[in-house]
């Protein structure tokens, strides 16, 4: 759980404060995207979490604790940091770089070396294989994956992740995001993630906090943010192709229509399609319905592309939501 | 001449024994005097900015100085000997081990350092566990530089300079990381 309130910032000879009176509460266990053009104080507001950067005015709670009360250097190795450049040890082995909280904080070697070995697994590399080896023998992808290694390493409550996919390769960069969400998902940390892709933030976070000139501009979770911008300028942010976004979002399953029978005509997808997937075979075979079935072939029901212009139109409360591109075909 | 030489030598071995040992010494003690003083401040400099400008011109301008002129300059306040050999010797090898302990430790990626910061390390340990050790081969260049510039200072004998130059290359490469190493 972490509580920013009313939390600013300025830096000497700028016009205007990097972060302007900041409320933001992050639920425990959930991951927090901080997204914005550059210069709206996104990685200004992560840094100020852990101290990095001093805050000018507002409390900042971590867990509880008020952290303008503790000691920077103990505060950090209890949250875990991680950074686009990853900024590994070149002089010291992956074990090494992997140790290095547990050893600032004095445990035991052999604990140490256990947990090494854990993590190693835990991010996909065979740790008999990687141990020893240095950061300049890995690929940028296996960098990234020992920097979120260590930053996991003492197993803090509380992550920062700071463009962590930034410097990758499109195809790497999707792997990653799939492997981590599974991951930091499976370890129930609570997450300030700060990207600059729309799609890396609806993707990856549970919450998306969209910012502008170092306000907090809407604060939802991605179906919310992609139902129903804030103003003109989430919803330019998120781009004019934001209700294919949401159908990325939906299951496939979810809008299922009634009375789907096994002859239907139209293409046949994998029960754990989204509903985006099945728009685009809609597309492709000029048929307005889709067959899901499971993996011995049975059909498990049909989507209609009325019943998904239903779907994102409707409210929760079932109510009609403004005019949108869909609705209009 | 060489073979004048060879023989007053052969003449006056212990003399000539004597005469190394004191030198070695000599070259010795400044360097560890002049190491002890410069890579802390050019730690502190690097890490500081602003002020490090001042240092560094005056340890450039005390770098043009011959190392025989600084003899010449410190002998008459000091006379000669012992102690005034290692003060001109320990002034002459400061600069180099200055400037390039700065110039390391500022070439350090700041992306490790912060990296470093932002997993708890406290300032000491950042420059122990990190800045040192990568700034290492770099640092070492300049105390192989000083240490010629001294061996020769106290001796001007150009085999003596290069087998020290050898000596310290092999040193150096002896202590850079092995991660740091070139493939």
């Amino acid at each position: 759980m972490i509580d920013l309130d009313v939390l600013s910032k300025a830096f000497p000879g700028s016009p205007r404060p990097a972060v302007d009176r900041l409320t933001l509460s992050i639920p425990a266990g959930e991951v927090c995207v901080l997204i914005g053009p550059s210069g709206c104080g996104k990685t200004t507001t992560m840094r100020m979490i852990n101290r990095m950067i001093e805050p000018d005015a507002g409390t900042i709670s971590v867990e509880g604790r008020n952290i303008l009360h503790v000691d920077p250097v103990e505060l950090r190795r209890s949250i875990g940091y991680v950074i686009q450049q990853v900024g590994l040890f070149p002089h010291w082995s992956i074990a090494d770089n992997i140790a290095t909280v547990p050893r600032l904080l004095g445990w035991e070697p052999t604990r140490t070396r256990a947990r090494v070995d854990e993590l190693l697994s835990l991010v996909g590399m065979e740790p008999a294989q990687y141990r020893q080896r240095f950061p300049r023998e890995l690929s940028g992808g296996q960098k990234q994956r020992v920097g979120v290694a260590r930053a996991l390493a003492a197993d803090p409550p509380v992550m920062l992740m700071d463009e962590p996919f930034g410097a990758l390769d499109p195809i790497t960069r999707t792997r990653l995001q799939a492997e981590f969400l599974r991951i930091l998902r499976g370890l129930r940390k609570t997450i300030v993630f700060v990207t600059h892709d729309i799609d890396e933030a609806i993707k990856m976070g549970d919450r998306i906090a969209i910012m502008r000139d170092g306000r907090l501009v809407q604060y939802a979770t991605p179906e919310a943010i992609l139902a129903q911008p804030a103003d003109a300028f989430v919803d330019e942010f998120v781009g004019s192709d934001r209700a294919l976004k949401r159908l990325a979002l939906i299951p496939a399953a979810d809008v299922v229509a009634a009375g789907a029978g096994a002859g239907e005509p139209g293409a046949r997808l994998p029960a754990d399609a989204s509903a985006r997937d099945a728009l685009s075979a809609m597309l492709a075979t000029g048929v307005d319905r889709v067959t899901l079935i499971d993996e011995n072939g049975a059909a498990r029901g049909t989507i209609t592309l009325s019943a998904m212009r239903v779907r994102l139109t409707a409210r929760g409360d079932g109510s009609a939501i403004e005019p949108h591109p869909l609705s209009n075909t | 001449m060489f073979i004048e030489a060879w023989d007053y030598l052969a003449g006056h071995q212990a003399q000539f024994l004597a005469a190394l040992w004191r030198h070695v010494a000599l070259s010795a003690s400044a360097l560890a005097i002049a190491a002890a003083i410069a890579v802390p401040l050019g730690v502190r400099l690097a890490n500081k900015g602003g002020s490090a400008l001042v240092a560094i011109n005056a340890a450039n301008i005390g770098r043009t100085l011959p190392s025989l002129a600084v003899l010449a300059l410190v002998m008459p306040i000091m006379g000669t000997g012992f102690a005034p050999s290692l003060f001109a010797l320990t002034l002459l090898a400061l600069p180099p081990i200055l400037i390039n302990t700065h110039t390391a430790i500022r070439q350090v990626d700041p992306d490790i350092v912060d990296a470093a910061r932002g997993m708890g390390m406290t300032a000491f340990e950042i420059v122990r566990k990190v800045e040192l050790p990568i700034a290492l081969p770099v640092i070492f260049a300049g105390i192989r530089t000083a240490a010629v510039q001294v061996v020769s200072g106290a001796i001007p004998a150009t085999l003596l300079s290069l087998s020290t130059d050898a000596f310290f290359g092999w040193i150096q490469r002896a202590l850079t990381p092995s991660g740091l190493r070139a493939p």
